[in-house]
């Protein structure tokens, strides 16, 4: 969430990926959160009791192979789908020189100095940048315990070195066939002194990256057998359900829990300040439980709430100015010269994740120490919230990772750990907290409500000479990571509204953090790109149509300082038969983007009912991501950002009334399904640069392409989300 | 109340309120845990399993509505055929994602496999539309479930 290339100013570094996702943002970044943060990307040393361990060979915290042949990597970011448990392997494996049928995995546990991201200095997974955080370390740290494994069997053999190498998990003597594994080879490689600098492998020797490595999690996720948080099950462990207070801010004033007391299987009534929990011997009866609870609330401060209050003060936030973002030329001087000025609004909703795995957490409360079973986007974060609300030591607080049931960045969030360990206060052994789909879209931290104020300024021939953006809402940074926050910017909220890829003599963006009460926000796929990369890319196509010219040639000839983006742009719309003509009602739009460190174009085609009922049909996508780790993984990545765009942009929208969250189920807050479901086409440029992220590109690059085909379709320029089918709707 | 309940060839007695879904039955009695909680609502099919054959949503499927029918549930539909070709399908079409809602995806295309073993595309919209994927991997499960049918 944290990293962007190039924030808050001047230049941006075009290079995209992990060497460069900008150093510069990088030192800052980790200077500013860092707190013991090791800058260079020397590796982390095993944990103490792995070294101890006798003949296994842990040369970092990633790597144990045991006397018995054993391969354990340890993976620090956490899968949720986006397949990092086989991408981050491959990296090892490639310089380790083992299969990935040869090494098992295990998550890693908390710990800020072993595992944090090198680019962020948190242990989280988020912002697209796993691969971009492992590539140079985790590449080195198979190099490294090759290297020392190579060495050990070069002793052993009392041969040079040089005529040995490592292949499958063996080190072998070519000149005599001599072949020992690395089991047997470890004992002696952990008596060896580490290396430092081993020389990485040329992208011509590459194996394994590059190749569409099948996912090592998918095995599990077909046959039931996966754990997920919501699975753990320590022996004893009763089950809760909760109630919080409808309104944020909120109290119990009341709990009558006669009739829940008399549920069958219902074992305990948990009443904290804001909220009631049901303990019970199933969830069933913990449901049936709770809906017997009478309570009542004292809605406090936010009791009168609504969100359209809440639009009102952004819109009028942007009349204020704002902290300058980026500045560039002299905007006032160009729009005084300018030929024709357009100006236009945008405004974005409220979003919730609403992951397919409820918010859910397990904890055990003893007095001497606590366990913690949870998926988790922030491992650190979670021991440290548990230790603090259950008042006990870091180190007396154990975190049992597990598979996310979909993250979106509401695991990166830690209340839900805190709220559990609350309830596990008043509970004698193990308790499994479990929210109900209501609570958890009720009681999400959501996506921030933005409104933009555009303005550009045209010559004679329609090209932008001046671009003026002015756009007020909530800093998740601010909150989240506060040091990061400085000068009233973060480099969340304004990526994709910043560096924009075009060529703009003037430019100038201006941020106003308006933070909005009662209505708590957080990071969602694809953050300050979802709601900035709609904006930017809505308003460059109405540029465009009052240009009268084709929106895609109209950005071509303004990307020339970008050639990477002109590239992506270039191969989708000619693979997507850019300039077909459509039958009546269907449109095509576009977009371009680059957005967590890699390069981005989509060509949306939809069509529009005479009801105004939006249909996507099919997305085409090229991206520049730098080296494609996996092929597969990006393609599906890409096939499920885009879902997630178009949920957004033809279904998304929390909105709050008295106070109170107003959606509530897949009834209310609707998700696409299958027969809304576009075909989607990935087509990925060859690249040998550092790889960018792509778990999220693709989100924030759909919703304006869905928009402009709107536009094309229709006519209607779409500058509010989501997308509002009666205004579509053709008359009579 | 006591019920005995015949779940995946095998049977258990539980002794839970007779109003109790048998999502919560599978999960916290039981202790299996392949069957998922989504929605409580029927709304999203992340609880899916086979009563006699037929796909339900067990998180609104009461005990007291099962009888002597036959549960199956993720942990056994490999040992039907067309649960067989499903689960081939998702592993050779790398299918999941997060993996979360995949029990109750395959649940779903196994029942739509065994009832009509060469689904078209709007079938497939029929049956597959009441389970959602938030990972979005509607293209492969389509495709997956046609390579299925194909197999």
């Amino acid at each position: 969430m944290i990293n962007h290339g190039g924030s808050q100013g001047s230049c941006h570094n075009r290079q995209g990926g992990a060497d460069s996702v900008s150093r510069r943002s990088f030192l800052q970044v980790a200077t500013t959160l860092g707190g013991g943060l090791v800058l260079s990307l020397a590796l982390p040393a095993a944990n103490a009791t792995a070294a101890v361990d006798a003949g296994k060979f842990s040369p970092n915290a990633f790597i144990s192979i045991g006397g018995d042949g054993k391969i354990v990597l340890t993976m620090p970011y956490v899968e949720m789908g986006q397949g990092t448990y086989t991408s981050i392997p491959m990296l090892i494996a490639e310089e380790l020189e083992v299969d990935l049928n040869q090494v098992s995995l295990e998550h890693a546990p908390p710990d800020e100095k072993l595992y944090a991201n090198p680019l962020i200095g948190v242990q989280a997974t988020g912002n697209s940048n796993a691969i971009r955080g492992a590539w140079q370390p985790l590449r080195q740290a198979g190099a490294t315990a090759r290297e020392m494994l190579v060495s050990a069997a070069a002793t052993r053999w009392n041969v040079d070195r040089a005529t040995c190498h490592a292949e499958r998990g063996q080190v072998v003597h070519a000149a005599t066939g001599r072949r020992l594994g690395f089991g047997e080879l470890a004992a002696e490689a952990a008596r060896l002194p580490v290396p430092e600098n081993v020389a990485l492998k040329q992208p011509g020797d590459f194996k394994l990256i590059g190749t569409s490595a099948k996912r090592l999690d998918l095995p599990s996720k077909v046959n039931g057998t996966a754990v997920y948080g919501i699975d753990a099950r320590p022996p004893g462990v009763k089950i809760a359900t909760l109630s919080q207070s409808p309104v944020f801010g909120g109290r119990v004033k009341s709990v009558d829990d006669t009739a829940a007391k008399a549920v069958k299987g219902v074992r305990q009534i948990v009443r904290l300040e804001d909220a009631v929990a049901v303990v019970a011997d199933h969830m069933g009866a913990a449901k049936k439980g709770l809906d017997a609870l009478v309570i009542e609330w004292d809605d406090g401060p936010n009791a009168a709430l609504t969100t359209g209050a809440i639009a009102d003060m952004l819109e009028q936030a942007t009349l204020n100015p704002g902290a300058v973002a980026e500045t560039v030329g002299d905007i006032d001087a160009a729009m005084a010269t300018l030929l024709v000025k357009v100006e236009a609004s945008y405004h974005v909703p409220f979003l919730a994740h609403a992951a397919m795995e409820p918010m859910n957490c397990t904890v055990h409360l003893r007095k001497d120490g606590c366990e913690i079973w949870v998926g988790s986007q922030v491992l650190g974060r979670t021991q440290s919230v548990a230790a603090k609300v259950a008042g006990l030591p870091l180190d007396q607080v154990v975190v049992h990772n597990h598979l996310i049931g979909g993250g979106f960045g509401r695991r990166l969030e830690v209340d839900g750990v805190a709220r559990a360990v609350e309830i596990a206060k008043h509970v004698d052994g193990p308790v499994k907290i479990v929210w109900s789909r209501e609570e958890d879209i009720q009681h999400d931290m959501y996506r921030p409500m933005f409104f933009d104020r555009l303005s550009a300024g045209l010559d004679k021939t329609g090209m932008p000479i001046a671009w003026s953006n002015r756009f007020a809402g909530s800093s998740v940074i601010a909150r989240w990571a506060p040091p990061a926050f400085n000068n009233g910017l973060d480099p969340d909220t304004t990526e994709g509204a910043i560096n924009l890829v075009y060529d703009l003599p003037n430019l100038h963006v201006e941020y106003v953090r308006v933070e909005p009460p009662g209505v708590p926000t957080a990071f969602w796929r694809s953050v300050g790109p979802s709601h900035n990369v709609f904006v930017t890319e809505s308003f460059m196509d109405e540029l465009a149509a009052i240009a009268k010219q084709d929106p895609v040639a109209y950005r071509l000839s303004i990307l020339d300082k970008t050639p990477r983006a002109k590239a992506v742009l270039q191969l989708a719309a000619e693979k997507a038969g850019w300039g077909e003509k459509l039958p009546e009602r269907v449109g095509r739009g576009a977009s371009v983007q680059y957005a967590f460190g890699s390069y981005l174009a989509q060509i949306a085609e939809v069509e529009v009912s005479k009801e105004g009922k939006v249909r996507v049909r099919r997305v085409v996508c090229a991206v520049d991501c730098g080296t494609p780790v996996n092929p597969n993984t990006i393609e599906a990545q890409i096939q499920s950002a885009v879902m997630f765009g178009i949920t957004a942009a033809l279904h998304g929208e929390i909105t709050v009334k008295n106070g109170r969250v107003e959606q509530s189920n897949f009834d209310t807050y609707e998700i696409l399904r299958i027969d809304e479901a576009p075909t989607v086409e990935v087509y990925i440029i060859p690249s040998a640069e550092a790889p960018g992220g792509m778990g999220e590109a693709g989100t924030s690059a759909i919703v304006p392409a869905v928009a402009n085909a709107i536009f094309a379709a229709t006519g209607k320029r779409i500058r509010k989300m989501p997308i509002d089918s009666n205004a579509l709707s053709l008359p009579g | 109340m006591p019920f005995t309940i015949k779940v995946n060839g095998e049977t258990h007695d539980v002794d839970v309120d007779g109003d109790t879904p048998l999502l919560w039955v599978l999960r916290d009695v039981l202790g299996m845990m392949g069957t998922k909680f989504g929605c409580g609502m029927a709304l999203c099919g992340a609880c899916t399993v086979h009563v006699d054959g037929e796909p339900v949503r067990s998180c609104i499927t009461t005990i007291d509505s099962i009888a002597e029918s036959s549960i199956t549930t993720i942990e056994a539909i490999g040992r039907t055929e067309a649960g067989a070709k499903i689960q081939q399908a998702w592993l050779d079409l790398e299918v999941p994602q997060c993996g979360y809602c995949q029990s109750g995806q395959i649940m779903s295309a196994a029942a739509l496999l065994a009832s009509n073993p060469h689904p078209r595309d709007a079938d497939i919209n029929d049956t597959m539309s009441g389970n959602i994927c938030r990972c979005g991997t509607y293209v492969r499960i389509r495709d997956a479930i046609k390579q299925a049918a194909a197999s």
